[in-house]
């Protein structure tokens, strides 16, 4: 069992940490306060293939292995987790999936805009009824001839401000739970799609998540993602890659929390020393640091049991539960340490702590996730 | 066009605190020290890059060799210049400690003598020893002319010359140098048009800085060529010719102090300080 990082692995820790601390985390305050999305970062990251991290290169991608990939999504959260978000959505619930499941047609003209960044991607399954239970979905869609007609509402769209392909999960067979709904590529352009306003944030503010409506969408049959039917197989076997996408970003996040605590730590002076030299405080960082990396390693197993071709489904669900927990205790912690200044916009720990307590909630709240992995320890 | 980029790995800059000296003062610890690529180095290879290739077409008008010499670890810094989009690596073998700038040169005059390039483009010091010695050394062996502490860079079509601005005490001095040359680089190299090759259309303009890798650079550099020679393989005198009487750490910063008045701030830099 290898458990260190490759030298190409650490290559690329090294080479996007370089990035993302001159680029990225500069522009964190500023997307976080105006909620504005960087069109120019944007293509520097397009130009660096980081909207095709897993995808191979005859389809533009970069062609990463699955660790590769989380290190990726994990220093791109760690300087700026809006960023993360869209990058981890994009390459792990949107473009993988076109890659998984797209006919070499559909490869062609989705999936290589999306890999080289000229295209964002969204992933929408949640409505208003209807998300952690996907036998709720209400989206229709009726075939008519060569075209599918799409009527619903899809809600908390991540990149939904800026996308140009939408994966829509809709019910093709009303009357059949599970095998009734599939899943079609559906371009922002395309008539009868709408976006509604930007949601306003407590964390997340650089991504502009809003809602996606269809009112008589009408879609080619080409734009199918599989067969008609699919729909609960591409969403379960994407939700188990989406989940270590947000692992990787939540780790990230945690992780820039205990960079910034620690450095805190040792420049605050009580009682005439630095606070980095009382028990309390080392109790927090030793608890964090310990946790994060064993969030690290849950994640890169999970990655490369993914690589290998086996069955993730339990490990990145325990991956996706711990690193958002860990997330969430790490920057709580990290505000704690910080003290009042803590609880100001003049430290970026407020907003660790806004950005980290999402990834408890999306890609399955951590309830659904303990159900994931119970539901694997009790039958196996 | 063939550029060789002579590379030293270097201690991160933000490791300072780390750094030890050895009991007897003889020797700097490198013990649990990051590392990375000279920054005035990496500015070489992105100036390198410029001349020679066109950022947006991947159009290449010549080969870049980046050669280090250095403990098998800088293979590592070695792949990083070529995931930058370097063609190809070279390493020399030879611990820090048996190496200055003379040894340093007359390696590279070996490597120079194999390759045979046109240009050999580097940083005009490392930020470690900070000598500022290896290029100049190395043209005068090589009976070179040279061009230090290039600011900017602008070559013919025909890659014949470099007409190269110096950045010099008070300002900027501009020479012309026939290849085969030496050109060493100061950090104004990777401003926005500091290289101009007469190929590259003006509008096309290069950002701020050394390039990122990119992942696809980073996927080729794996399989990119790496020759390993050691000092002995290529037959370097590798007699020293700066002895190291002691190193010392320098004093550690004592605490500032805070003034009552304008006025004694002004009477303390003029009399304590002398910098008024």
């Amino acid at each position: 069992m290898h458990l260190e990082p490759t030298m190409k692995q650490a290559v690329i820790r090294r080479s996007v940490r370089k990035f993302a601390e001159k680029r990225l985390a500069p522009a964190a305050v500023e997307m976080d306060r105006t909620g504005d999305f960087r069109w120019d970062i944007a293509e520097e990251m397009a130009r660096l293939q980081y909207f095709g991290l897993e995808i191979p290169a005859r389809y533009g991608g970069a062609g990463l292995d699955s660790v590769s990939a989380a290190i990726v999504i994990e220093e791109i959260s760690r300087a700026n987790a809006a960023v993360g978000l869209c990058v981890s959505v994009h390459n792990s619930v949107s473009a993988y999936p076109v890659y998984l499941f797209g006919s070499e047609e559909q490869r062609q003209r989705f999936l290589t805009p999306l890999a080289q960044g000229k295209k964002i991607g969204t992933f929408c399954l949640t409505e208003p009824n209807a998300g952690s239970d996907v036998s709720a979905l209400e989206t229709s869609a009726i075939r008519e001839g060569e075209e599918y007609i799409l009527n619903g509402n899809k809600i908390f769209v991540t990149n939904g401000g800026i996308s140009g392909i939408n994966l829509i999960f809709a019910k093709t067979k009303p009357a059949e739970k599970g095998k009734g709904f599939s899943v079609f590529i559906v371009e922002s352009e395309r008539e009868g799609l709408e976006k509604g306003p930007i949601e306003d944030l407590m964390g997340m503010r650089g991504n502009p998540v809003c809602p996606v409506s269809l009112r008589d969408c009408r879609v080619p049959s080409e734009n199918l993602l599989g067969v008609e039917g699919d729909g609960l197989k591409i969403a379960l076997s994407t939700l188990c890659g989406g989940r270590l996408g947000i692992a990787a970003q939540a780790l990230g996040i945690a992780q820039a929390s205990l960079d910034a605590s620690i450095k805190y730590a040792k420049e605050r002076h009580q009682f005439g020393k630095a606070i980095s030299e009382f028990g309390a405080i080392q109790d927090f960082l030793a608890e964090v640091g310990t946790r994060i990396e064993a969030g690290r390693l849950l994640i890169y197993r999970a990655c490369d049991l993914k690589e290998k071709g086996n069955n993730y489904t339990k490990e990145s669900a325990m991956a996706k539960v711990y690193a958002s927990e860990v997330a969430v205790d790490a920057t709580r912690a990290g505000v704690q340490i910080h003290g009042g200044y803590g609880y100001t916009k003049a430290y970026p720990i407020e907003r660790f702590y806004r950005d980290a307590k999402v990834c408890e909630i999306y890609e399955g709240t951590s309830e659904v996730q303990r159900m994931v992995i119970a539901r694997s320890l009790l039958h196996g | 066009m063939k550029i060789i980029v002579p590379m030293k790995r270097v201690p991160d800059p933000d490791n300072v605190d780390k750094v030890k000296i050895s009991s007897d003062g003889k020797r700097v610890s490198s013990e649990g020290l990051d590392w990375k690529p000279n920054p005035f180095d990496e500015y070489a290879v992105e100036a390198a890059l410029r001349l020679v290739k066109d950022s947006g077409t991947d159009k290449t008008t010549g080969e870049v060799i980046v050669a280090s010499i250095g403990p098998e670890e800088a293979t590592h810094q070695v792949r990083w210049c070529l995931a930058m989009g370097a063609d190809r690596g070279i390493l020399v073998l030879g611990d820090d400690h048996e190496l200055d700038a003379s040894v340093v040169a007359r390696a590279l005059k070996k490597l120079v003598e194999k390759e045979s390039p046109d240009l050999v483009l580097m940083g005009k010091q490392a930020v470690d020893g900070d000598s500022n010695q290896t290029a100049q050394i190395l043209a005068g062996m090589l009976g070179w002319p040279q061009a230090t502490f290039a600011g900017r860079i602008e070559t013919p079509a025909d890659l014949s010359r470099a007409t190269v601005t110096r950045e010099v005490d008070g300002g900027c001095a501009t020479v012309t140098v026939k290849f085969p040359a030496v050109i060493s680089v100061d950090v104004r190299i990777v401003t926005p048009q500091a290289v101009n090759n007469n190929m590259i259309p003006p509008d096309k303009l290069n950002r701020d800085g050394p390039r990122y890798a990119s992942l696809t650079g980073i996927m080729k550099a794996k399989k990119k060529p790496m020759d390993r020679y050691t000092l002995e393989d290529l037959g370097v005198d590798t007699t020293q010719r700066v002895k190291t009487i002691s190193f010392s750490q320098p004093p550690a910063r004592s605490g500032g102090v805070i003034l009552d008045t304008v006025g004694e701030l002004v009477q303390r830099l003029k009399e304590e300080a002398r910098v008024l």
